[in-house]
């Protein structure tokens, strides 16, 4: 949602603008290829150590509300973890704690006015899905040895289906990173290019004049809505990312 | 979950504003600007300096905490637990001191009474025998007055008797009289 980008001329809504990157830092920041996409990361990483630094600071036995959530936060990720991973899940469990609150900060990052949502990004979300992938294939290699392979052909399927399951099971297992990645940025997307058409019609009907005005309430209330619309789909498209990462990790650890 | 009605949804508003902006496309598939390369080598730095600093830093200080929290409570709890078993145990000590001392007690009384009763007893035997003997003793003496009695009886009648024939015939014959006397006794 850049506001450079909401109108482009008066007639048309550049809903699309909002998703360029743009370098930071001036010549520095061409040269390191350091856009506001990588700079919101580093506010959203910065915002969740710094949450979980502040909050447990105190180490109270009895917490107050900033420790107790950082303590709801770790307790939340950690049951996420433990219990679709297995007994393994606490060895990823940083792991699957920061692709959550990397996305969670990132979208939500995204819905204040004038920052930059990297999740909507195809390239980095699909970077965090190859991550996920070759790090199950990793962990699968390193609990179950090359034996992870016959998880391409179910046990007990007869031998003549084999040329037939092999490839679907391969085919599913090689789309794994691709609906991972999709699902994410699509909703993003989607999501901040309904706000910026409908914050588009507002300033359009606000350019007729007197009734313009007052029908331009419509598209701002449409807004708020979508608003509360887009923090529930924030925290429901991060979780989702952190279930499935759990889920391909424990048909990883599991024998 | 969300995909199919949004990305209807996100083709929409695509389809009803054609211009300028679908012509130039998505900036998220314009692989040529070096600046969409860059954010992804720029993200896995950020992410894996993310992920170090918190799987060294933050994630362990929390769990210290729970970890301490935990300990602690489990402590307290057992502290509890232990001085409610020596309660516990205190007020059983208690309970089958104060069973003992009652019983004692109890038998204490009945030893008492059983020798009160048994001194009662006795003082009442002896009492009882000793009004036996004074009955006796009392039976006798009435017995041997009443022999007493019976044997001067025939001695007044014998002398009244005399008495009385003296008077009425002037005579003494005390052989007759006697006799008399003794046959009307017999």
């Amino acid at each position: 949602m850049t506001g450079e980008a909401s109108v482009a001329a008066g007639s048309t809504i550049d809903a699309l603008g909002q998703f360029e990157l743009h370098p930071v830092l001036g010549h520095l920041g061409e040269a390191l290829r350091f856009s506001q996409s990588p700079l919101f990361m580093l506010i959203a990483v910065a915002i969740v150590l710094v949450f979980l630094y502040v909050g447990m600071r105190p180490a109270a036995v009895v917490p107050g509300r900033l420790q107790a959530a950082a303590e709801i936060s770790y307790d939340f990720v950690h049951d996420l973890a433990v219990s679709t991973i297995g007994e393994n899940g606490a060895t990823f469990f940083p792991f699957v704690f920061a692709i959550f609150f990397f996305i969670l900060a990132g979208n939500y990052l995204g819905l204040l006015p004038f920052s930059f949502t990297y999740t909507s990004h195809i390239a980095v979300t699909f970077g965090l899905a190859i991550m996920v992938f070759v790090i199950s294939i990793l962990a699968s290699i390193r609990f179950q040895g090359v034996g992870f392979l016959k998880h391409f052909l179910p046990a007990g399927t007869p031998v003549w289906l084999a040329p037939l399951l092999v490839p679907i099971e391969l085919i599913s297992f090689l789309s794994r990173p691709v609906s991972l990645s999709i699902r994410l940025f699509a909703n993003m997307v989607a999501g901040h290019v309904l706000l910026e058409v409908f914050a588009g019609f507002t300033i359009m009907l606000a350019g007729l004049g007197a009734f313009g005005h007052v029908l331009a309430i419509a598209p701002i209330a449409i807004n708020i809505a979508l608003t509360a619309l887009e923090l529930l789909v924030g925290v429901l498209q991060a979780y989702v990312f952190a279930i499935l990462t759990c889920i391909y990790l424990r048909e990883a650890v599991a024998h | 979950m969300y995909r199919t009605p949004r990305l209807f949804l996100f083709a929409a508003p695509l389809a009803a504003v054609p211009g300028r902006a679908v012509a130039a496309g998505m900036p998220q598939l314009n692989f040529h600007d070096p600046l969409l390369i860059g954010q992804v080598v720029w993200g896995a730095v950020i992410f894996g300096g993310f992920y170090l600093g918190l799987s060294r830093f933050a994630l362990p200080r929390v769990e210290r905490v729970l970890t301490n929290r935990r300990t602690r409570i489990q402590s307290d709890l057992d502290v509890a637990r232990k001085a409610k078993a020596e309660a516990d145990r205190a007020s059983a000590e208690l309970l089958s001191a104060r069973h003992e001392a009652a019983e004692q007690a109890r038998a204490h009384v009945e030893r008492i009474q059983s020798e009160a009763r048994a001194s009662a007893d006795a003082h009442a035997a002896e009492t009882a025998k000793r009004l036996e003997a004074e009955i006796a003793n009392a039976e006798t003496r009435i017995t041997q007055s009443r022999e007493q009695a019976l044997s001067s009886l025939s001695e007044i009648a014998t002398s009244t008797t005399q008495d009385l024939v003296a008077r009425l015939i002037g005579t003494q014959d005390e052989q007759t009289v006697a006799s008399a006397v003794k046959r009307v006794n017999a």
